[in-house]
């Protein structure tokens, strides 16, 4: 079992639960530490690099990017993503509409396709302003929407997860969609950024 | 399993009530109107999930958008921002 | 209407401070193991999501707020499994003895 790198730290009680739970699991013959170790394997290779292979395959396939917004997961499926137990939503922004996710009630993200949400997602602070004063929480990210354009905030509380489909950036016309998806950040797809401007690429 | 009860863009109330323990119905919704922005499926309730029993009949579950003037008096935005919730239809009723 | 304390939507609160952290190994074998127990990727289930996120909201308050995100996932896991009698407390307490010594 991989340990933490770096200088010795007494374990704190949390850290000596996970491990006598994964030992007494093992013993049981519930779980195995193959299992385990390959399970977090596998979550470290869910990063938002795959969302943006679905963003820029919707910024150059306008089928596609119906498909899309018709059914999420399936058409991830199509691009060879798996998506266990996933049923993704995907909110499109556009002049008119800038959507933004939150899940209020714990942590709720769509973690198959993205990977582990970041911590500030998951905080107090983010989860019970981001529903009534999404504007000054974006604001805070350093994102600005004029008053002409709607925020749709999407509180997924319940059985679906969110991805938002930002707007492409201007100048990228002829693109490939690799150097698209690199544009693509994951606060883009959470709704509280823009994705990157050619300028910082070029 | 319940019927389908309510149709896209038909205006819906979220019920007031209290049921304990866990359930996915965030309190700022409770008493608001919205209108149902979609219907996401049919699935186990959570509610019932969560006390280790099977959760069926699966519900339908819907996505309801509320304007934020709606739901917070003091809302600092724009009349038009909106808030998008997934509601259970048993927390639901025709506005 | 009781307002519990996990349901915090629209509660006054700060500055949304953007941290993030590469989680630990420790944490990332809590998450694996949460998801191989919920049976999501076809693993046997042996209790769901909705469970656990119930022992989350049911935590003492003062706790929900000072446990980060992997200790409270940890402690409901534990939870979960001595609901569903997979484990027991006493043999938690016991492994927990013992792994301390060693540690």
């Amino acid at each position: 079992m991989k340990e933490d790198e770096g200088k010795y730290r007494p374990l704190s009680y949390f850290q000596l639960m996970e491990v006598t739970l994964r030992e007494l699991l093992v013993e049981k013959g519930v779980l195995t530490g193959e299992q385990i170790e390959a399970e977090v394997e596998n979550m470290r290779s869910r990063t938002p690099e795959r969302g943006g292979i679905v963003v820029a395959r919707a910024w150059t396939d306008a089928a596609f990017k119906k498909r899309l917004l018709e059914n999420g997961t399936k058409s991830c499926e199509e691009l060879g993503l798996d998506l266990p137990a996933l049923k993704l939503v995907v909110v499109e922004n556009t002049p008119q509409v800038h959507n933004a996710i939150v899940c209020t009630l714990c942590s709720c993200y769509p973690r198959m396709l993205l990977g582990i949400p970041p911590d500030w997602y998951k905080s107090r602070n983010y989860r019970s302003r981001m529903v009534r004063e999404p504007r000054a929480v974006l604001a805070e990210f350093g994102l600005h929407i004029d008053n002409d354009t709607q925020i749709r905030v999407h509180d997924s509380t319940a059985d679906m997860r969110y991805l938002v489909l930002p707007m492409r950036p201007e100048g990228t016309a002829g693109w490939s969609e690799e150097r698209l998806a690199a544009l693509v950040t994951r606060d883009s797809m959470i709704g509280v950024a823009l994705p990157e401007s050619p300028g910082k690429t070029a | 399993m319940p019927d389908v009860a309510f149709k896209v863009g038909q205006r819906v109330r979220v019920l007031d009530r209290n049921i304990p323990g866990h359930v996915r119905t965030p309190h700022y919704v409770r008493g608001h109107s919205g209108t149902v922005e979609r219907l996401c499926g049919t699935f186990p309730n959570p509610e019932e999930l969560s006390k280790m029993r099977d959760g069926l009949p699966a519900q339908p579950l819907y996505r309801v958008r509320f304007r934020q003037r709606d739901v917070w008096p003091d809302y600092a935005g724009p009349a038009v921002d909106v808030i998008e919730v997934e509601i259970y239809q048993h927390w639901l009723e025709a506005a | 209407m009781n307002q519990r304390h996990h349901d915090m939507g629209g509660l006054p609160a700060g500055r949304v401070e953007p941290t993030e952290h590469d989680y630990a190994g420790w944490e990332r074998r809590i998450d694996a193991m949460a998801v191989l127990l919920w049976g999501i990727k076809g693993t046997k289930k042996y209790f769901t999501v909705d469970e656990h996120r119930h022992a989350i909201e049911s935590m003492a308050p003062a706790d929900y707020d000072r446990l980060s995100y992997y200790e409270k996932w940890i402690q409901a896991l534990a939870r979960c499994m001595v609901l569903r009698g997979v484990v027991s407390e006493e043999e938690l307490t016991r492994k927990l003895d013992e792994v301390r010594r060693r540690a």
